[in-house]
């Protein structure tokens, strides 16, 4: 047996944006083991139910993650309106929906960024986050936020978007940037060396993905079609998609399935600008909730669940969260056994960790 | 102000925040606001940066991880608190582990406040921190 040893990952690394730590036990070259350390960033959100009303939850909600945050929101106030029986509006389901859907196309770009700033696309990577920027204009101009948007309400929205602008300036908009994003795919999925360098690297097989519980673009890159929007949420019900698998269970599958998935976000996008009907965005929230709701939405980076527990008080009895890195860590750990130590940053990158989900 | 003697290098670490700051100062590094006009680059190495900008309130594992990062850094450095969180703790300060504000554990010369800090801001505050880093440099000199 060749000599061990550990060579710590983190807290503070380049390719990570957030602190994490993993001790990576090497043989030669070869990563044996990896011992993941966390913590860094956990802040207790859940017990903020005790101290803040129901309401206000829903920003604290929102601040779990900045990357994912509309649907955080979505996914809380989802939670609470079944245990209080509230009715949405179908507006403000359709505005969920949409800002929903600009949020995925707006984290999965900023993933491919990332993802190709960790292989040395340093021009790929600033292209990338180009186009982002576009997506963020319409959040900025709809919500005031550029990453943090605080629009998402228990009963429904806090800002409507008028139909003229809609139907015109965005969907023009949503065209150009689909037209700038097609030139980036075309990059991950057809160049030479991208696919070299993903090719077979932290493969997760079927079985591996459904035993460990991976979710998300992890597990559907493993040929496991799961999508929690197929359970028909919110305006889910009136919109028609496929989810995206790919079969080859590498970090390159991973990359197809969400530069697939931006493209299906477009076309979720222009359905509801389509469809979107007229109407009210938000009911009157009466009462307290007493109950409980396990609410599960789709993420960018895969199932996000949420617990609550009301008592019949302004604070919520019990507040909980699982987030999808939180279910995509076994899965990292068993891809990082046997592979070079030059691909861990890759491999790591492919879940796309989430750490402040992670930790909340 | 005009131009600087030397290129400024940043070092920024996320100390437990919600990751909405951290992705808005990459944003600053990205073509449209690109900071590297400035001659200002993102390095991931403490000994080569002269700006850290920290976002997020601090809990309590992380406070020793911040103070090695900051005493990593060489003289004449500027820390920059990015966002809300950075500066007061935002509401996280109610939660049981955040401590509150970076400047309960290293020196700040710059508040960014902001949920999420917006790249105009973070520029704005990285700019002021230079001025602060020229005088601290005087400072250092011998007469």
């Amino acid at each position: 047996m060749a000599k061990r040893t550990v060579i710590p990952f983190g807290p503070h690394h380049p390719v990570l944006p957030e602190p994490v730590h993993l001790d990576l036990v090497l043989e030669d070259e070869t990563v044996v083991e990896a011992i993941p350390n966390v913590g860094f960033i956990h802040r207790g959100l859940e017990m903020l139910c005790k101290k803040k009303p129901f309401q206000d939850i829903v920003l604290v909600a929102e601040r779990i993650c900045g990357i994912c945050s509309m649907i955080h929101g979505v996914g809380f106030s989802q939670g609470v309106e079944k245990v209080m029986d509230i009715d949405v509006p179908p507006r403000a389901e359709y505005l969920r929906a949409f800002w929903g859907e600009l949020s995925r196309v707006h984290s999965h770009i900023l993933w491919l960024g990332l993802a190709a700033d960790a292989i040395g696309f340093e021009s790929l990577f600033m292209h990338s986050w180009r186009v982002r920027e576009m997506v963020l204009d319409i959040f900025e101009e709809t919500t005031g936020g550029r990453v943090i948007f605080d629009v998402c309400k228990i009963g429904g929205v806090r800002k409507d978007i008028e139909n003229e602008i809609l139907k015109n300036r965005f969907s023009q908009q949503i065209d150009k940037i689909e037209e700038e994003y097609s030139k980036l795919a075309k990059v991950f999925t057809e160049d030479y060396t991208v696919c070299h360098r993903w090719s077979n690297v932290g493969v997760l097989t079927k079985e591996d993905a459904h035993k460990l519980g991976a979710v998300g673009p992890t597990v559907r890159g493993s040929g496991i079609s799961q999508d929690m929007r197929t359970l028909k949420y919110g305006a889910y019900e009136h919109l028609d998609f496929e989810p995206v698998v790919e079969n080859s269970c590498d970090c390159y599958a991973r990359t197809v399935v969400r530069v697939k998935e931006v493209f299906q976000s477009i076309d979720l996008m222009r359905q509801v600008i389509s469809k979107i009907p007229d109407g009210e965005v938000e009911t009157k929230v009466k009462g307290t909730p007493k109950g409980e709701y396990f609410s599960r939405v789709e993420q960018p980076r895969g199932e996000v669940v949420y617990y609550v527990k009301g008592d019949g008080t302004k604070n919520l009895d019990r507040f909980r969260v699982r987030t999808p890195t939180f279910a995509n860590i076994p899965p990292l750990l068993q891809m990082l056994g046997g592979c070079d130590l030059a691909d861990v940053p890759a491999i790591v990158i492919s879940i796309d960790p989430c750490i402040s989900c992670t930790e909340r | 102000m005009g131009y600087f003697a030397k290129s400024p290098w940043l070092l920024h670490y996320d100390g437990s925040s919600c990751n909405g700051c951290d992705i808005e100062v990459l944003a600053c590094l990205m073509p449209k606001y690109d900071v590297e006009r400035f001659g200002i680059i993102n390095t991931g190495n403490p000994k080569h940066a002269d700006v850290f900008l920290i976002t997020g309130g601090i809990n309590t594992q992380n406070i020793d991880v911040v103070k090695n990062i900051y005493n990593q850094m060489g003289e004449p450095k500027v820390v920059v608190a990015v966002g809300t969180c950075a500066t007061s703790g935002h509401f996280f300060s109610e939660c049981y582990n955040i401590i509150g504000g970076v400047d309960k554990v290293i020196p700040v010369d710059v508040y960014a406040p902001g949920c999420a800090a917006k790249p105009e801001m973070i520029i704005d505050a990285v700019v002021k921190g230079l001025g602060i880093l020229e005088e601290k440099k005087k400072k250092m000199s011998p007469k």
